[in-house]
């Protein structure tokens, strides 16, 4: 039996599933950036997955640029829940209401 | 065959590893899921022959990015830390042996099913997933948006030492 592109395609939208559930369910903002990170993986597995099958480089290289995207992104994020904890000292993303009023 | 095996105890390590990110109480424990799901998908890069993403998605992913994570949980002193001194042997053999049983599960029924259609061809992926081969691309094609991400990296770096830097009162 041979392992093909369905299956792949199959987890990742599964893991993909489970990061919008992790970022809509959670309170933790750290969590919800987790959850972030969770589906830009599960859509670097689809990209490989695809290139893989095709024979193209191109979506490994595209992989390659989301993951450097998702440092970025990661390391400002943090930075942004470090200012606003300083604030508010909270996580908690029902309580961190900045533009309320 | 092996890789096949592989792909199923990997895929649902990856998917438990997922759930336990979700329902964790500790941030720690959560950020710790979500590392061992990371490693699982470096290891499918691995069962699709593309060498050059699985080792980048290790030392990205789950060397730099999740120790950030980690060091800024710590940081806010969110959660306390767990109890390094008695590591749960019993958890983790029956974690593993979860796994196993729920791959095997998977694989017959997969494998009783049977919804195969086109297999990726091994020897093309295999040379396509090479580092040679991606970098060849990356140079010359890609070579103007592989700058601007290094622009990108440098701005986001100033940016997050700017905004997490304390403001003078």
């Amino acid at each position: 039996m041979e392992i093909t592109l369905n299956w792949y395609l199959t987890l990742s939208a599964l893991l993909f599933t489970m990061g919008v559930l992790g970022f809509l369910f959670r309170r933790n903002v750290i969590i919800m950036l987790m959850s972030i990170e969770l589906m830009l993986n599960s859509v670097n597995l689809t990209l490989v997955a695809l290139s893989q099958s095709m024979g193209d480089s191109a979506g490994q290289v595209l992989v390659f640029f989301v993951m450097s995207v998702a440092a970025a992104e990661a390391a400002v994020g943090l930075a942004l829940i470090i200012a606003i904890f300083r604030n508010k000292l909270t996580v908690d993303i029902t309580k961190i209401n900045l533009f309320k009023y | 065959m092996t890789v096949s095996i592989l792909f199923f105890v990997l895929a649902a390590a990856a998917l438990t590893a997922a759930l336990g990110m979700l329902l964790s109480r500790n941030p720690v424990t959560s950020a710790l899921w979500l590392i061992l799901n990371l490693f699982c998908v470096a290891g499918l890069y691995l069962t699709l022959n593309a060498e050059f993403i699985a080792v980048i998605q290790v030392l990205v992913y789950a060397g730099a990015i999740m120790v950030l994570f980690l060091f800024v949980i710590m940081l806010l002193n969110l959660a306390s830390l767990p109890d390094l001194k008695r590591i749960e042997w019993k958890r983790i053999i029956s974690f593993m042996l979860g796994m196993g049983l729920l791959a095997m599960l998977t694989f017959i029924i997969a494998h009783a099913l049977d919804v195969m259609p086109d297999p990726l061809s091994l020897d093309l992926a295999a040379e396509t997933g090479s580092a040679s081969s991606l970098a060849k691309v990356l140079f010359t094609q890609y070579a103007m948006i592989f700058e601007v991400i290094g622009i990108l990296l440098l701005a986001a770096t100033i940016g997050a030492v700017v905004i997490a830097k304390r403001k003078p009162v």
